[in-house]
C-alpha cells in the first residue's frame, strides 16, 4: 500500500517554502507531489524530464504532478504509470492543498474511491503553520485554520526566525493545546521528522520542541471553544458498540469534533488498535505493533467544539457497558 | 459482488473493514464475519428498542422497522442513525442525555434482567 500524506496549512503559511525542500531531496525519490500549479513552486531548474500530461521528473527523482480537476483520477493515472514503467514506483504520493482548503474532503474523496482503496493507505497530514499569522487565523472559532491543526499528524511550525522566542513558545504551547496527539516541529527541521510516520509508530509522547520554558510563552490568542476530552480505560472495550458509538457520534457531531484519535484494547490480550478520525472520516483502524508505552490501554483523545466533554464520556461508557452486556466476545 | 454474502456492492465500513493488511477487522472467514454480524445486530437492538426501532441484518443489507411497520432497506451500516431518526422524527444524537439514561437503562444487571 502506499502512503498517501496530505500537505496543508493557510495561505503565506510556508508550505511552497517546504515542498521545495521535499521536492529536491533526495530522501523523497520515489514520491509523487501532487501540486496545484509546478510552476508557482519556482523550481524549473530543477526538472529533469518531462512525461506525458501534466507529471514532470525532477532530478531529486521526486515526481512532480499537477492537478487539472480530480485527485483520485491524478493518483490512479501515476499507479498505472508506475506499473507499466513509465515512471519509477511510488513509495509515497504527497497532495497539496490550497490554503483555503479543509484537508477532510482529499481524504474523504480517497477513502471513498474503490480502485484506490486497495492501493493506498493514509499517510498523514502534515500542517503548517506560520508562526507569525497563525495565532491570529487559530483564534477564529470553527476557523479552517482550526480543522487544519487538529487534522494534523505533524505540526509544522514556520518563519520561527521572524518570531521573539516568547512569541514562538506561546505558538507552540497553543498548538499543542489545539492538537495534543500531533508530532509538533518547525518546518527547517530535518525531512525524516517532518514526515510522518506510519501508523504503526504511534508516538509515546509526541515530542514538544520549545525555545522556552513550556507554558512560558505570551502573544498567543485564546483558543475560545475549542476542548479535548482524553478517555483511558484499563480492559479491552467492547468493539462492536464502540463502531456503533463512534458512527453515531460523528453522524450527529461531526462537524464540531475536528479529530479523534486512539489506541484501543479490543480483543482481550490482542495487539492495539489504532483509530484515526478526522471530521467524519474515519480512517480504517490499524494494527500496531506495540502498545504506547509497552502496556494494554485504551486511550482516546477528542478534539471537539462547542460539546460537553462529559457527555461523551459518559454516552462513549453506556454504549460499551450496553455492549459488553448484550454481545460479548466468545470466551 | 460482496464474496462472503453475495450481495452486489457490499459495506466497506471502517468498523467491519474488507480484510487487507494492516487494517483491523473482525470479518475474517465467514463464520466471523456472522457472528460479528449477530453482536452488532444485538447492541443495535438494544439501542434502538427505546425508539421504537428494530435492526435486521439480512445478507448483508440492513433492515430497520418501526413498531406499526415502516420498513427501510439499507445498503451501508452508517444510515442507520440518520435513517433511523428520519423514521422517528427525532434525532438519533448519542449525546441526547435523555436517550443517554434510556439506554444506560438498557444494561441488563448481573441477574440478566434490564
Amino acid at each position: 500500500m502506499i502512503p498517501v500524506t496530505v500537505l496543508t496549512g493557510q495561505l503565506g503559511a510556508g508550505k511552497t517554502t517546504l515542498l521545495q525542500r521535499l521536492l529536491t531531496s533526495p530522501q523523497m525519490a520515489g514520491t509523487a507531489v501532487l501540486v496545484n500549479e509546478f510552476g508557482e513552486i519556482g523550481l524549473d531548474h530543477e526538472l529533469l524530464t518531462p512525461l506525458e500530461g501534466e507529471v514532470t521528473l525532477l532530478r531529486s527523482g521526486c515526481i512532480c504532478c499537477t492537478v487539472r480537476d480530480d485527485i483520485a483520477g491524478a493518483i490512479r493515472d501515476l499507479i498505472d504509470r508506475a506499473a507499466r514503467g513509465q515512471i519509477p514506483p511510488l513509495t509515497r504520493v504527497m497532495i497539496e492543498t490550497t490554503g483555503l482548503a479543509d484537508p477532510f474532503p482529499v481524504l474523504s474523496t480517497l477513502s471513498a474511491d474503490p480502485v484506490l482503496r486497495s492501493h493506498v493507505a493514509p499517510g498523514g497530514v502534515i500542517t503548517v503553520v506560520d508562526a507569525i499569522n497563525g495565532p491570529d487565523a487559530l483564534a477564529e472559532a470553527g476557523g479552517m485554520a482550526r480543522r487544519q491543526v487538529a487534522a494534523a499528524d505533524v505540526i509544522a511550525l514556520a518563519k520561527r526566525d521572524l518570531s521573539v522566542p516568547a512569541q514562538t513558545q506561546g505558538t507552540l504551547d497553543q498548538l499543542h493545546r489545539l492538537n495534543p496527539v500531533a508530532q509538533l516541529t518547525f518546518a527547517d527541521a530535518p525531512l525524516s521528522r517532518l514526515l510522518p510516520q506510519g501508523p504503526r509508530d504511534w508516538p509515546e509522547a509526541p515530542e514538544t520542541p520549545a525555545v522556552a520554558a513550556p507554558g512560558s510563552g505570551h502573544g498567543h490568542a485564546d483558543l475560545d471553544g475549542i476542548r479535548t476530552l482524553t478517555i483511558t480505560r484499563p480492559g479491552a472495550i467492547n468493539w462492536t458498540a464502540f463502531g456503533l458509538w463512534l458512527t453515531a457520534l460523528l453522524d450527529s457531531h461531526g462537524d464540531r469534533i475536528h479529530r479523534v484519535k486512539g489506541v484501543l484494547e479490543v480483543d482481550p490480550g490482542g495487539p492495539p488498535v489504532l483509530i484515526n478520525a478526522v471530521g467524519w472520516l474515519v480512517h480504517p483502524p490499524q494494527h500496531l505493533t506495540r502498545w504506547p508505552e509497552g502496556v494494554p490501554h485504551t486511550r482516546l483523545v477528542f478534539i471537539f467544539e462547542d460539546l460537553e466533554p462529559e457527555r461523551i464520556r459518559r454516552s462513549f461508557e453506556a454504549f460499551d457497558r450496553l455492549g459488553h452486556a448484550v454481545a460479548p466476545l466468545p470466551g | 459482488m460482496c464474496a462472503l454474502c453475495g450481495i452486489l456492492g457490499g459495506d466497506d465500513h471502517w468498523s467491519d473493514a474488507v480484510p487487507r493488511a494492516g487494517v483491523y477487522t473482525r470479518r475474517d472467514g465467514p463464520q466471523a464475519r456472522r457472528a460479528e454480524a449477530a453482536r452488532r445486530a444485538k447492541v443495535l437492538n438494544a439501542v434502538l428498542a427505546s425508539r421504537g426501532l428494530k435492526f435486521r441484518d439480512w445478507q448483508g443489507q440492513y433492515i430497520l422497522q418501526t413498531l406499526t411497520g415502516q420498513t427501510q432497506v439499507l445498503s451501508m451500516i452508517s444510515h442507520v442513525w440518520a435513517e433511523g431518526g428520519r423514521m422517528t422524527g427525532r434525532p438519533m444524537d448519542p449525546l441526547d442525555p435523555a436517550w443517554l439514561a434510556r439506554i444506560e437503562d438498557a444494561v441488563p444487571d448481573e441477574g440478566g434482567a434490564a
